[in-house]
C-alpha cells in the first residue's frame, strides 16, 4: 500500500491518473523488479474501469472507490450515476435495507444532474414515503427520462399530505422536461399535477403508469392521451377509462398504443360500472392492431354486468376473485384475440362448454391458468387438444380436474403431456 | 461384558416398529428408555399447551405400555448436554440408542451427544425411522440436491425400491432378557411432569380432541383403514363442513411425534388398496400425505436457514410487510373476516385445521390480504399446531406464500368466497365463533355487508361484537398481486405481458433422465448473473436472489450455503466414524 502510494507522488505531480496515453504506456510496460502487478491496476484507462464498474453492485463499487484516488474518480464518473434505485425502509415496518443516508446526500450533491433513469421502492411506512418526496424536491437539476414510484407493501405515499406529494412530483415534472416513462400507481397524483407533466414532457411521454390513482378524473387522463401523442403504454382503473379517452389514443396524431393496462376494481358491492362501446374498441384496434390489453378483475360476481357483452380486444385476462360460469361464457364468445386467460375461483360447476369454446374462439390462447374451479377430465384433454402446442402456459390446480368415465387423475398427466409435446402435470399443494 | 443400554426418545415415541430401541435390548443386561425434558423451556410462548398436553399424553402412554413389560419410562428433566454425563456414570451405560433426526439442528445436537458419548466409551447406534426413505439418499439420486418440485420427488420415490418393512412391537420376552431395576421413587424422579409442572393452568377435565400416545394412534388407525374399506374408494373425497372438522381418524400429529410409524401406516395403506382393488401397485397419490411429510424433510435437513427468507437459497426474497398488530388479528382470530376467525379458532382451541383451511389463512397473512412474512405464520403455527415440525412447518409456509418452490401466485383464495364455497351453510363458522351463529346463510361470510336489521335479528352487531373486516379484499389482492408480479419479473427477468411466465420454470420438473438435470437449476432466473449496466443498480442486501440451488445471481457471495452445510454434514459424518460404533442405515 505504502509503496504504491509512493511511487505514485513520484510519477505524478498532479492527478495519479494521467489521460489515455499514458496509462496506455503504463500497461504495456513490464513488470518490476518484484513481480508486482500493481501499478498496471492502477493506470488502467478510464474507459475499461467505467466497463468493469458497470458490472459491480454498488457497493462493491464503493469498496473499489476506496482503494485509490484513480478509482475513486472513476466512481463517480457521470456515466455510472445515470440510473438509481433508492431503497427507503424503515426497520420497523420492513425487513429490507434501506440505501444508506450518507450515500443519498452524495448523490444529491455531486450526481443529481447525472441522474436518467431513478425509481423508488419504498416500504408501508409514511417516514420512508416522506424521504422519497424528499429527495424528489431535490431533483431540481436533473432531466429525468424515468420515474418510478414502486410501494413495496402497502401504498405509503397515499397517506402523505397531498399537497406535500404534488409538489415534490411537481419539482421533477417542470425540470426534466424529457420524461419518457413514469410509474405513479397508488399515488395521490391529480388532474393539475397530469397538466404539469402534460405542459412539459408532451413529446417525450411514452409510458405512463397510474393504476389506482383515486384523486384522477376521466378528464385529467383525457388530458393527457390528447397531448402525449407519443404515449405507448398506459395503465390506469376502469373508471379512468371512457370512449373519448379510446378516441384520442386511436387519433391520426398518436402513436400505435403498444400496451394497455385496466384495472377493474369493486369498492362496494353492488357497484355500477359504466360500459364502453364496442366502436371505441374497434377505432382503437384499427389504429392499434398489435396492441396489447391487459385486464385485471377484481369484482364480485353480480358487477360483471356490462363486461363481455360485444366483442373487445382484450389479450389478457385475469379473474382475481369468483367469476361465474355464465361470464366465462361470454369471454368465450367474444374474446377473440384472448392470449392468456387466469381465473382465481369459479365454483362449483364444470366449465367444460366454456373452455371448449375458448379452444375455439380463442385462436390465439397460449396461457390458461386455472384455481378453483372445476373441469371434467375429458373436456380437458379436449381443450387441450384444441389448443395444441400453442398453450405454452398450462396453470392447472390439482384439485380443479375431476375424473370421470374417460380419465383419472393418474392418466390425466399423460394424455395432456401427448397433446402439448411436453411433460405436464397439475399445480400442486401441500395435502399435510 | 456387561451392556448397559440406554434408548433415548425424542420423536419416535412408540414401542412398534422402533429399529433403534430394538438395538437396544439386542444383547443388552439392562435397558432404560428415556425423555429428556427441560421444564424451565416450557413457558416459552413458542409451544403451546396443547402440543405440551399432546407430548405429555404420549409419554404417558409410552409409560403404561412399558409398564406391561414390566419397565417404566425415565423422564429426565435438563438438556441432553448436562443429562448424559450423569445418566452415563450413573447407570454405567455403554450403549446408547435413538432414531434418526434429520432436521439440520437435530443433526447438530446428536453428533455433539455422539462425540460425548464416544468420549465416555458409550457406542452409539442411530436408526432411520421418522421417515420412510433417507432423505440423504434421494438427495443423492437427484444430482446432490434436494428435489424441489413435488413431481420430481415423486418420480425418483418410484424408481426406489419399497420402503423398509416396519419391526413388530416389542416383546414381553425382549424386555424380560433385559429387566432392570425400578427404583420405589421412580415417579418422582423421573415420572411424567403435568401441565402444572410445566407452568400451564390447570386444564380441567376438559376432553380434548386429540389425545396423544401410541395407543390411541392404532386405534385411530384401524378406524381410518377401516372407512376407507367401507366406503372403498381411495379418490379424493368431495370437501363439505364436515371434513373440516376434527377427523376421528386423522393421524398427522401421530405421524408427527411418532407415536405412530409412517412405515406401518404406508404399508397398511398399500395392502389394504390391494386387497380392495385386486391390483399390483397402487398409485403414488395413495400416499399423498405421507409423500408432502418426506418432501419437506427432504428439502430442508441440508438447509438450516429453511425456516427463513433471509439467506435461504431456496427462498424468494418478498419485501413483507412488518406490522405486528396485523399479525395478532390474525393469530387471534379477530380478522373480522369469520372464514379466518373460524380457523385459527380452530387451531388456537383444538391444535389441527384441514389442510384447505390451512391455506385459506396463509394466504390471507401473505400474499393475498395482510402481506406478511410467512416466517411469523409459521411461528404462530408452531406454537399451536400439533402436526407443525421443523421441516414441513416451513416448507407448507414458503409453499403456500409462494416463496419458494416455483409456485403461481395467481391463485388467491378469497376470505368470503372461498369458505362459502366449501362449506355453504356455515356450520363450521356457527361452531367456532358462536357470536355469529344467528346469522343467516347469505351474510355469515360477509357480516359487514348485512343489513341494520339482520345484524340487530343476530344479536351480533359489527363493529361493536364482532370486528369489522381488517382489510378491503378487492383492494388488496389487487396490490398483492401486483407486488408478487414485480417480485418475479425481477428474479426471471420477464419483460412481458403474461403473468403466468412471470414465475420462472425449473428444468427438473421434466422427468428425462436425472444426468441430463444436472446443469438443471432455473432455466431462467440464473441468467441474470452479470447485471447489464443500463439497469438501475440495487443496494446489495435487497436484491431478490431466490435462485435454485447451485445458481446463485451474485457470485461473490461464495458457496452456496446449501453446498456448505452439505459439507460440514460431510465432515461430521467422517468425525463420527472415528472410532465409535455407529451404524447409521442408510440403505432406506
Amino acid at each position: 500500500m505504502k509503496r504504491r502510494l509512493s511511487r505514485e507522488r513520484e510519477d505524478s505531480s498532479t492527478s495519479s491518473c494521467a489521460g489515455p496515453t499514458d496509462s496506455c504506456k503504463r500497461v504495456k510496460q513490464p513488470h518490476d523488479d518484484s513481480g508486482e502487478l500493481m501499478p498496471h491496476w492502477t493506470r488502467l484507462p478510464q474507459e475499461i474501469l467505467l466497463h468493469i464498474f458497470q458490472y459491480l453492485p454498488l457497493l462493491d463499487r464503493a469498496f473499489a472507490s476506496e482503494v485509490c484516488r484513480c478509482w475513486n474518480q472513476a466512481f463517480h464518473m457521470p456515466e455510472l450515476w445515470r440510473c438509481f434505485e433508492f431503497e427507503l425502509n424503515q426497520p420497523a415496518s420492513s425487513y429490507l435495507k434501506a440505501t444508506h443516508p450518507d450515500l443519498i446526500k452524495q448523490i444529491i450533491k455531486r450526481h443529481s444532474n447525472h441522474l436518467q433513469y431513478v425509481s423508488f421502492k419504498v416500504d408501508s411506512s409514511t417516514e420512508s414515503a416522506e424521504a422519497a418526496c424528499d429527495i424528489l424536491s431535490q431533483l431540481v437539476n436533473c432531466s429525468l427520462k424515468t420515474l418510478g414510484l414502486i410501494s413495496t407493501a402497502r401504498p405509503s405515499f397515499m397517506e402523505l399530505p397531498k399537497s406535500h406529494f404534488i409538489s415534490a412530483l411537481t419539482v421533477v415534472f417542470v425540470n426534466s422536461k424529457s420524461l419518457s416513462s413514469l410509474k405513479i400507481d397508488d399515488t395521490p397524483v391529480d388532474d393539475p399535477s397530469l397538466k404539469v407533466l402534460v405542459a412539459n414532457n408532451s413529446d417525450t411521454l411514452k409510458l405512463l403508469k397510474m393504476s389506482s390513482c383515486p384523486h384522477v378524473s376521466p378528464a385529467g387522463i383525457l388530458c393527457v392521451a390528447d397531448q402525449c401523442h407519443g404515449l405507448r403504454e398506459l395503465a390506469l382503473n376502469y373508471h379512468l377509462l371512457s370512449d373519448d379517452l379510446l378516441l384520442a389514443l386511436s387519433s391520426e396524431k398518436h402513436v400505435h398504443l403498444e400496451h394497455l393496462r385496466i384495472d377493474v376494481v369493486s369498492e362496494n358491492p353492488g357497484q355500477q360500472f359504466h360500459s364502453i362501446k364496442k366502436s371505441s374498441w374497434d377505432a382503437m384496434l384499427r389504429h392499434s392492431p398489435n396492441f396489447s390489453l391487459v385486464m385485471y378483475f377484481f369484482l364480485y360476481e353480480d358487477e360483471f354486468g356490462p363486461f363481455f357483452r360485444d366483442e373487445i380486444p382484450v389479450t389478457h385476462l385475469y379473474f382475481g376473485r369468483s367469476v361465474s360460469k355464465e361470464v366465462l361464457g361470454r369471454v368465450g364468445m367474444n374474446c377473440p384475440r384472448l392470449v392468456e386467460l387466469v381465473v382465481c375461483a369459479n365454483g362449483l360447476r364444470p366449465l367444460d362448454e366454456e373452455l371448449i369454446r375458448i379452444a375455439e374462439r380463442c385462436q390465439h390462447l397460449s396461457a390458461i391458468g386455472l384455481g378453483e374451479c372445476e373441469v371434467s377430465c375429458g373436456a380437458f384433454v379436449e381443450f387441450v387438444k384444441m389448443c395444441g402446442r400453442r398453450l405454452s402456459q398450462l396453470s392447472i390446480m390439482e384439485e380443479v380436474l375431476i375424473p370421470d368415465h374417460k380419465y383419472s387423475l393418474d392418466e390425466i398427466h399423460w394424455e395432456v403431456s401427448k397433446h402439448l409435446g411436453r411433460v405436464w402435470f397439475p399445480d400442486m399443494m401441500p395435502t399435510w | 461384558m456387561v451392556v448397559n443400554s440406554v434408548h433415548w426418545f425424542r420423536k419416535g415415541l412408540r414401542l412398534h416398529d422402533n429399529p433403534a430401541l430394538q438395538e437396544a435390548l439386542n444383547g443388552a443386561d439392562t435397558v432404560r428408555c428415556v425423555y429428556i425434558l427441560d421444564p424451565w423451556f416450557a413457558g416459552s410462548a413458542i409451544v403451546g399447551v396443547n402440543r405440551w398436553r399432546f407430548l405429555l399424553e404420549s409419554l404417558e402412554d409410552l409409560d403404561t405400555s412399558l409398564r406391561k413389560l414390566n419397565s417404566r419410562l425415565f423422564v429426565v428433566r435438563g438438556q441432553p448436554t448436562d443429562v448424559f454425563p450423569r445418566v452415563f456414570k450413573e447407570w454405567n451405560v455403554t450403549r446408547l440408542t435413538f432414531e434418526y433426526d434429520s432436521e439440520p439442528y437435530g443433526k447438530e445436537r446428536d453428533a455433539a451427544i455422539i462425540k460425548m458419548a464416544h468420549e465416555y466409551g458409550v457406542e452409539t447406534v442411530v436408526r432411520n425411522t421418522h421417515t420412510l426413505y433417507s432423505p440423504d439418499r434421494i438427495i443423492e439420486m437427484n444430482n446432490h440436491s434436494p428435489p424441489l418440485t413435488f413431481k420430481r420427488f415423486q418420480a425418483i420415490v418410484n424408481r426406489l425400491e419399497l420402503p423398509r418393512k416396519p419391526l413388530p412391537t416389542v416383546t414381553q420376552e425382549q424386555m424380560d432378557r433385559c429387566r432392570t431395576q425400578i427404583s420405589d421413587n421412580h415417579d418422582e424422579r423421573y415420572g411424567v411432569p403435568s401441565l402444572e409442572e410445566l407452568g400451564f393452568k390447570s386444564q380441567g377435565d376438559r376432553t380434548h380432541v386429540w389425545k396423544g400416545g401410541e395407543t390411541e394412534s392404532m386405534e385411530r388407525l384401524n378406524k381410518h383403514l377401516d372407512r376407507k374399506a367401507w366406503v372403498a374408494n381411495f379418490e379424493r373425497p368431495r370437501i363439505t363442513a364436515q371434513t373440516l372438522f376434527a377427523s376421528p381418524t386423522g393421524l398427522s400429529p401421530y405421524l408427527r411425534f411418532g407415536c405412530l410409524s409412517c412405515r406401518v401406516f404406508y404399508y397398511n395403506l398399500r395392502d389394504l388398496y390391494i386387497k380392495l382393488r385386486r391390483r399390483s401397485s397402487p398409485p403414488l397419490s395413495l400416499f399423498g400425505q405421507l409423500l408432502w411429510r418426506e418432501f419437506f424433510y427432504t428439502a430442508g435437513t441440508n438447509n438450516p436457514n429453511f425456516d427463513r427468507m433471509e439467506g435461504n437459497p431456496i427462498c424468494v426474497q418478498i419485501p413483507w410487510d412488518h406490522n405486528p398488530e396485523a399479525l395478532a388479528k390474525w393469530a387471534e382470530g379477530r380478522t373480522g373476516f369469520p372464514w379466518i376467525d373460524a380457523i385459527m379458532t380452530q387451531l388456537r382451541q383444538e391444535g389441527w385445521i384441514h389442510h384447505l383451511a390451512r391455506h385459506a389463512v396463509a394466504c390471507f397473512l401473505t400474499r393475498g390480504d395482510l402481506w406478511i412474512s410467512w416466517e411469523s405464520g409459521m411461528k404462530v403455527f408452531e406454537e399451536l399446531l400439533l402436526d407443525a415440525d421443523w421441516s414441513v412447518n416451513a416448507g407448507s409456509w414458503m409453499w403456500l406464500s409462494c416463496s419458494a418452490f416455483f409456485q403461481q401466485f395467481f391463485h388467491c383464495y378469497c376470505p368470503v368466497g372461498f369458505g362459502r364455497r366449501t362449506d355453504p351453510t356455515g356450520e363450521y363458522i356457527r361452531r367456532y365463533i358462536p357470536k355469529l351463529k344467528d346469522y343467516p346463510n347469505r351474510y355469515i361470510y360477509e357480516p359487514w355487508n348485512a343489513p341494520e336489521s339482520v345484524q340487530k335479528a343476530a344479536n351480533c352487531i359489527v363493529g361493536v361484537d364482532y370486528p369489522k373486516p381488517m382489510v378491503n379484499h378487492a383492494e388488496s389482492s389487487r396490490l398483492n398481486i401486483e407486488r408478487m408480479k414485480q417480485v418475479y419479473q425481477q428474479l426471471s427477468h420477464y419483460r412481458g405481458l403474461s403473468l403466468l411466465a412471470s414465475v420462472p420454470t425449473i428444468q427438473e420438473e421434466a422427468e428425462p433422465p436425472m444426468s441430463d438435470d444436472s446443469q438443471a437449476s432455473s432455466s431462467t432466473a440464473g441468467q441474470g448473473s452479470t447485471p447489464p449496466p443500463s439497469t438501475p443498480p440495487n443496494s446489495e442486501p435487497s436484491s431478490p436472489t431466490a435462485a435454485a440451488p447451485g445458481t446463485h445471481i451474485q457470485r461473490k457471495r461464495g458457496l452456496p450455503s446449501e453446498l456448505t452445510s452439505k459439507q460440514k454434514t460431510k465432515v461430521k459424518h467422517a468425525n463420527q466414524a472415528k472410532g465409535v460404533e455407529q451404524i447409521i442405515d442408510e440403505k432406506q
